[in-house]
């Protein structure tokens, strides 16, 4: 089953710590080398993206940066047979921001991508 | 940090997530410092008990997999002092018996390369030595962490046939004395190639059911590809494992369009493109560039490459027949096999015209695949193509009578039932 995660975080305004990266670095090779971690990237700032929004007031586009407070930072693609081992590594992910990073804060959604398995009767 | 943020669900689906991520690095390096697969298993599943029994009260450690491997190696030191003091009793009372010194487990559990002990395991596993339907339930128990129950339920068997089919498996490789570490290079590729194999035949079980009431059996499928990337990362210089890789991904690329909505099956040539995983291709066509960059020609990379090739095209008529009855040519050559013979022929009928198809079958000597029912499938469709309608539908009718998966039936009744002169 396919997991979408997105991540959403205030960043303190120190750069991430080397023993952080090399830790995602490390947690992210893991994850692809046991195939569950199909996909992933890093979102930029809002700042170079815009938001489309449809309201009472009709269609809008605004240019990034976004007032919120969080920004999205990154998302992953994983293939797993439950949901709870998406949860897993998305929990390690995390547990290595806690560790490494005094400050960060964030969240990660972990969403079901729709599959087969969704269909039954398919 | 307030205790309750440390935490998470410890629930039985939390701690069966974790193990499935560690148990194959769990066994691994068990069996290395034990040298006897079944008791690495044994150990390891004692430590899951525990687990169980500990981390729903005391919340999940910070670090699960070395939890686990402590608990582990701690019940194996366990043991080794036993048989050692066992040893010195036995000593003690005159018998001649060579002593086992108790390993240094630190030692000995730590210094392996990342990765390599769990490609022994997967080499192990998948020992030529095993019974091919036992090398499936022992790759499938500890390299991708189902339990047996899983594994009976994804092959439609009973528990206890499985549980039998593993306890002869780690029987087989304690008798043979088969070390659990990586073959010599002299080895590599013959054993290399029945990993493949394995992996190969566990989607394929999944992908196409030969028995049952359904089409697919998509989480076993997906249990063989997730096998399949980790072994192309733990041999990223093996030209096969890519290639596997890249068929496998291609192939699940289009499990979603093979059936429609009402769960009929719907042929290659039939199916709604748009719904194709572009991810599974992406990644699928990436795993081929690498087994070609590696400069490889062998039969997973050559039907990875006919798969890319429906992959790529944007509908049916675009298809590049033309490359794929090439690809196929070459694979006959390499590995001729009356199956690929009749891929070929349906490849050349596409490129070449009917004729050229029913020429392909025609070397088939008659009784060869004649209970293949797709041997039967691929006939009919070139003599409708060629405009031999009557025989066609009994062609048809013969494929159906064969298969023994309900869905396929009823598609090629379909067929044979709406194949008429225009």
């Amino acid at each position: 089953m396919r997991y979408l995660v997105v991540l959403e975080a205030t960043q303190p305004d120190t750069p991430p710590p080397d023993e952080l990266m090399a830790g995602i670095m490390q947690l992210g090779a893991e994850a692809t080398q046991s195939g569950a971690l199909i996909e992933n990237a890093g979102l930029a700032p809002s700042a170079a993206g815009a938001k489309v929004v449809l309201d009472a007031d009709g269609l809008s586009i605004t240019d990034g940066p976004f007032a919120e407070s969080k920004e999205m930072i990154s998302y992953a693609v994983y293939d797993t047979r439950t949901k709870e081992e998406a949860v897993e590594w998305t929990r390690r992910f995390l547990a290595l921001h806690a560790e490494h990073w005094p400050g960060w804060h964030g969240e990660a959604r972990v969403l079901k991508v729709f599959g087969p398995e969704d269909f039954p009767g398919a | 940090m307030a205790a309750t943020a440390d935490r998470p669900a410890t629930g039985r689906g939390a701690v069966e997530a974790i193990w499935r991520i560690e148990s194959a690095r769990l066994i691994a390096a068990l069996a290395r410092f034990t040298g006897d697969l079944g008791l690495a298993e044994d150990l390891a599943q004692d430590a899951l008990v525990a687990a169980l029994e500990r981390w729903p009260a005391a919340g999940l450690p910070p670090n699960p997999g070395g939890w686990l491997m402590t608990v582990a190696k701690n019940r194996a030191v366990d043991l080794f002092r036993r048989d050692a003091t066992h040893q010195r009793a036995v000593e003690s009372l005159g018998h001649d018996v060579a002593r086992t010194a108790v390993p240094a487990a630190d030692e000995k559990l730590d210094d392996n390369p990342v990765g390599d002990d769990e490609l022994g395991l997967l080499f192990a596993a998948c020992h030529p030595e095993l019974k091919r339907e036992y090398r499936i339930a022992l790759t499938l128990r500890c390299l991708a962490g189902l339990s047996t129950h899983e594994i009976a339920s994804a092959f439609l068997v009973p528990d206890p046939v499985i549980g039998q089919r593993i306890s002869r498996a780690k029987k087989t490789l304690r008798d043979k004395g088969i070390r659990l570490d990586l073959p010599s290079s002299e080895y590599l590729h013959a054993r290399l190639a029945s990993v493949l194999e394995v992996i190969y035949l566990i989607f394929n079980e999944g992908y196409s059911a030969t028995s049952g009431e359904h089409w697919m059996r998509p989480e076993l499928s997906n249990d063989a590809l997730r096998l399949a990337r980790r072994t192309a990362a733990l041999a990223p210089d093996l030209a096969e494992a890519q290639g596997l890789l890249a068929l496998l991904e291609l192939t699940q690329a289009r499990a979603p369009a093979r059936h429609d909505r009402d769960g009929t099956p719907v042929l290659l040539q039939d199916q709604d493109r748009h719904r194709w995983d572009r991810l599974l291709i992406r990644r699928g066509m990436a795993a081929l560039a690498r087994a070609h960059r590696l400069g490889s020609a062998g039969p997973y990379v050559l039907q990875a490459a006919i798969a890319g090739c429906h992959a790529l095209a944007p509908t049916a008529a675009d298809t590049d027949w033309t490359r794929i009855a090439g690809l196929y040519d070459v694979l006959d050559r390499l590995r001729p096999n009356p199956v690929v013979t009749v891929n070929r022929a349906m490849a050349h009928g596409h490129a070449d015209g009917p004729l050229a198809g029913l020429a392909i079958l025609a070397t088939l000597p008659p009784d060869t695949l004649d209970d293949y029912a797709q041997r039967h499938a691929v006939e009919a469709e070139l003599l409708a193509m060629a405009g031999r309608h009557s025989e066609a539908r009994s062609a048809y009718a013969r494929a159906a009578a064969l298969t023994q998966n309900h869905a396929e039936r009823t598609l090629l009744h379909l067929r044979s039932a709406t194949t008429t002169p225009p």
